[in-house]
């Protein structure tokens, strides 16, 4: 559904994603790209990369631009001009998601409209320089936030955003990560499924904006997942209750607790991250990492009923 | 800007993108290392297609892995994932 000549950088996580989504798919499917590394990587004038209809908008409106395509969409097949209404399907970067485009977002998800929103998050605005956003996990480095002698990175913690869409009570919200594209292709299926908005969450690994090795793309996103940095799990409403469940091999280390590696395996292997192990290890800016990583699954294990 | 890129009335209209991107050979970016698929090993369980970011790895006619050297980026990640070790990063 991508044609090839995608001008990504190399082991890039985003065109990898938007190319696993677009297999998923089984209908015809309209695709909707907020600004961002994607969207400019896909659309050279005058080339496009998209064998779909895709259309690009500004950074904050990628779910309004959905809302307007869906309701569109349904006006034809109301008149009979079309037999059925194409999926549409969001692709948007964190600074869109987390940032810029959460009114949009959130309005669309307020208002129903049918569409599945997947966010490839790779943690900052990668596309102009690697500035920090919302999305961007604690102590981690960036352009914006620079490690120095006083300042280690990002202070402030990643923004839990999948469970404050989930909190917009949405028939289907799940996280997804490139290491297992199974999980990945079976969630955007469920998500298009669905009759209303749903959201995707997708780590997107940066080689060139978390500073490792291009081979190393799917290897990052797997430890995430490992580590319980990126729990993978599913979830939805029934009679006025979030029913959120476990996927893949967070399940797996819900079951057995000893599987879950520490945060340090994620960390060591980023160069945005080298600053807590060289010139010398910042032990207790490492336990921090490790406790937010333990507060947040805990919260997710108590949600999934497994505590 | 120079006077041989075209003015705004010869663009599009909207700046609708009309051409596809394979006329872009990715392939020129790989830096020194390309992946070779060992057709011994492979058992055509098509991970690198899936995982390829580049699109540039499918299935030959025997089901064995083959790339795309036009487009391979030469991340190397299809020589990592594999399972059964069946590309190797090979220098150019």
């Amino acid at each position: 559904m991508l044609h090839e000549g995608v001008r990504t950088c190399s082991g890039c996580g985003a065109s990898l994603i938007a190319k696993l989504v677009l297999k998923a798919a089984r209908k015809p499917v309209v695709v909707v790209s907020a600004t961002g590394c994607l969207e400019v990587a896909t659309s050279i004038l005058p080339y496009t990369s998209w064998k779909v209809p895709w259309i690009h908008n500004a950074f904050e409106n990628a779910a309004a631009t959905a809302s307007g395509v869906e309701a569109a969409y349904k006006a034809l097949a109301k008149k009979g001009l079309i037999k059925e209404v194409p999926d549409i399907v969001v692709l948007a970067g964190d600074g869109g998601t987390y940032d810029i485009g959460f009114q949009s977002l959130s309005g669309a998800l307020e208002r129903g409209h049918d569409f599945l929103y997947v966010l490839y998050d790779n943690e900052a605005y990668m596309n102009t320089g690697i500035q920090r956003s919302g999305g961007t996990p604690r102590y981690a480095w960036t352009t914006t936030c620079p490690a120095g002698e006083v300042l280690k990175g990002k202070l402030e913690a990643k923004k839990p955003i999948a469970l404050i869409v989930a909190e917009h009570r949405i028939p289907y919200v799940a996280t997804a990560s490139p290491s297992e594209p199974h999980d990945l292709i079976r969630k955007v299926r469920r998500g298009l499924e669905v009759e209303g908005p749903a959201f995707l969450h997708v780590i997107c690994p940066c080689p060139r904006g978390w500073r490792f090795d291009p081979s190393l793309s799917v290897e990052v996103a797997r430890l995430a997942v490992k580590t319980c940095f990126f729990p993978l799990w599913e979830c939805r409403w029934e009679d006025d209750d979030m029913v959120l469940e476990l996927t893949g091999p967070s399940k797996l280390i819900a079951e057995v607790p000893e599987l879950k590696l520490p945060v340090e395996a994620y960390l060591a292997i980023q160069g945005r991250f080298a600053h807590l192990f060289r010139p010398k290890r910042m032990e207790p800016l490492i336990r921090q990492i490790q406790a937010d990583v333990d507060a947040n699954w805990k919260l997710l294990l108590r949600r999934a009923g497994m505590a | 800007m120079s006077s041989s890129l075209p003015g705004w009335k010869e663009l599009p209209m909207g700046g609708v993108a009309f051409r596809p991107s394979t006329d872009i050979k990715t392939g020129e970016w790989r830096l020194g290392f390309r992946p070779v698929v060992k057709e011994e090993k492979c058992v055509g369980c098509a991970m690198c297609v899936v995982l390829c970011p580049d699109m540039a790895m499918g299935l030959g006619e025997e089901g064995k892995a083959q790339v795309n050297y036009d487009y391979c980026k030469g991340c190397g990640i299809c020589a990592r994932e594999c399972p059964y070790g069946a590309i190797e990063m090979v220098p150019e």
